[in-house]
């Protein structure tokens, strides 16, 4: 029998979760996959292995996983609180668990989405290239007490290395590029926008998030009467209460509200893992920045495995004594 | 927008950036046969050119859109070469795309798979009867696939037929729903809340993810609704395809 995590406390919102379906706009299908991708390539470079792997996606609140073999894990993304056998783990790190062991995982601390990630990734049917599920198209659904999630082969390797994050759990500055509708609004408007302090609306799913303004709404000169067009994951439209929304992996793929601007791909991760209050602004920038900022980005992301470091063990804290094992020379998966 | 511009004219086509990594061409600012007709011919035009860094070609009713890798092609140079497709020809009056299928789609009309039949009918003025005479006898397009998963767009009625969406969202539309307004018509790939009138039911579902062919509708289709009791309809349920048949268009 192969290894796998059997759940035994779910979430509301806890769903397995890859690099989604690019290619499918023509069908109606948004590329869904992990709201937040810069934590599944944490987890990928903490664990060694490939970047496409599925994980499990957690909004908010953990769960409860029993290990029916000895497995490597990685905990990446969003905060919280987690532990096995009433050890505290660290998070933003790989550990090892033991056959029998269970993982517990408790509310965010900071952000939205954290990730559960195991060593040769979950093994789930692919569904039209993918192994994800995108909640809004009725692919997969969110995981419940009882599933089993069977982990795919893992060649082994180290764990109790971290990797720190980077803070996108707070909200801040997002950055924009103008877009075929931003000159629907007026150039005062759209400076007003650039000057409004929003604060991220309790309400939103990986479809979208809300976020409203310190001030007045904002309204286009379109009004609500625009035909539909393909709309994209980071469009920042603006509903016909003038409260702008932020489109997310599952956004439909078409739509007929006035936008704004489109986010960064670069800066999506810090736009879905804002918590419900945080303030946020948008700037908008030119071609060039925002093209210099997406290089950055990607060459942070190709540094990674440089930034890995090992969890030492504090003899005064106890926190990472799974991993301490690990680094005392057992291999996983062996 | 003034009135002037509601139609394509002197300022359609436009090729915008759509975020970092998209280019929108549109082609009218209100649907209109020669613009969807347009939009479909430009997407089937850059599908065959096969530009190098482009990673995705999809349209919208009166738009096309090109997503390409930002980071691995030279933006300026590709929105130059899609200036010059676009400036090459005039795209409303290109044929529409080959090995497309006319499918005829059994539907149930009046009864509860039918809760705003009548009120459709009366905003379209015209009674109930007449309302499935017209609709059951208009070869309708998709237009496009979008929205949700496989979702036509399906168009257009008669003129009567311009009717407002609802003020109110029915708070949800069954797989398979038949739902009209403003002369187009859309059948429902996922439940989900919708501001249109439910006038008819199919058992088609248009997406079918644990099939081989999940889309069952591409743009360009036509489809042909023929009414069946309540009957039919429940033993087509149990049809994957829910009765639908096609044909390739010569």
């Amino acid at each position: 029998m192969s290894r796998a995590l059997i759940v035994q406390r779910a979430g509301p919102a806890m769903s397995l979760q890859d690099g989604g379906r690019p290619g499918f706009l023509g069908q109606g299908l948004s590329r869904g996959g992990a709201a937040d991708p810069r934590a599944l390539a944490e987890g990928a470079v903490l664990l060694g292995q490939g970047g496409d792997l599925a994980a499990v996606e957690m909004a908010g609140m953990g769960g409860a996983f029993e290990a029916t073999g000895d497995l490597r894990i990685a905990l990446t993304g969003a905060p919280m609180r987690a532990s096995v056998e009433g050890a505290p783990l660290a998070w933003g790190a790989s550990h090892l668990m033991r056959a029998g062991q269970v993982l517990e995982i408790g509310p965010v601390l900071a952000g939205v989405y954290g990730y559960l990630h195991v060593g040769g990734g979950f093994d789930a049917p692919e569904v039209l290239g993918a192994r994800g599920a995108h909640l809004s198209a009725g692919i997969g659904r969110v995981l419940r007490v009882g599933d089993r999630l069977a982990a795919g082969d893992d060649p082994g390797g180290e764990v109790g290395l971290c990797l720190s994050a980077e803070d996108r759990f707070a909200g801040g500055e997002l950055r924009a590029v103008m877009g075929p509708q931003t000159a629907m609004f007026s150039p005062e408007d759209v400076a007003r926008f650039e000057g409004t302090r929003f604060a991220r609306d309790a309400r939103g799913n990986r479809m979208g998030l809300r976020l409203i303004p310190d001030g007045a709404g904002f309204q286009s000169r379109a009004g609500l009467s625009i035909v539909s067009e393909i709309v994209v994951p980071g469009d920042i439209q603006i509903t016909g209460d003038g409260v702008p929304m932020v489109l997310l992996v599952e956004c439909q793929t078409t739509g007929g509200y006035p936008r704004i601007g489109t986010i960064l791909p670069c800066d999506m991760p810090r736009a879905a893992q804002a918590p419900a209050g945080a303030e946020m602004r948008i700037r908008f920038v030119d071609r060039d920045a925002a093209l210099a900022a997406e290089r950055a980005a990607a060459d942070t992301l190709r540094a990674l495995p440089g930034r890995i470091t090992r969890l030492v063990r504090d003899p005064w804290d106890m926190r990472d004594l799974l991993s301490y094992q690990l680094i005392s020379g057992v291999t996983a998966g062996e | 927008m003034g009135q002037a511009s509601r139609h394509s004219g002197a300022d359609y086509p436009r090729i915008d950036w759509l975020g970092l990594d998209g280019l929108l061409v549109r082609f009218g600012d209100a649907l209109s046969e020669p613009a969807n007709r347009a939009a479909l011919a430009l997407r089937h035009a850059i599908l065959r050119e096969d530009w190098p860094g482009v990673e995705e070609v999809t349209g919208a009713l009166v738009s096309t859109y090109l997503r390409f890798d930002a980071l691995g092609v030279d933006a300026g140079a590709l929105r130059a070469r899609l200036e010059d497709l676009v400036a090459r020809r005039d795209w409303s009056a290109e044929p529409l795309p080959g090995g497309r299928r006319i499918w005829r789609v059994p539907a149930v009309f009046g009864g509860d798979l039918s809760p705003q039949l009548a009120e459709s009918a009366g905003l379209a003025g015209v009674d109930p009867d007449q309302a499935v005479a017209e609709i059951t006898a208009t070869r309708l397009r998709v237009q496009t696939i979008g929205f949700a998963p496989g979702q036509p767009y399906l168009g257009e009625l008669p003129e009567h037929w311009a009717i407002p969406r609802q003020t109110e969202l029915t708070p949800r539309a069954e797989v398979g729903a038949l739902v009209v307004a403003i002369r187009q018509m859309t059948l429902f790939s996922t439940a989900a809340p919708t501001g249109w009138r439910q006038v008819a039911r199919t058992a088609l579902r248009p997406f079918r993810p644990e099939s081989e062919e999940p889309f069952v509708l591409r743009p360009g289709d036509e489809v042909v609704f023929e009414p069946v009791d309540r009957e039919r309809f429940e033993r087509l349920r149990e049809d994957p395809q829910g009765g639908a048949v096609a044909e390739v268009l010569p």
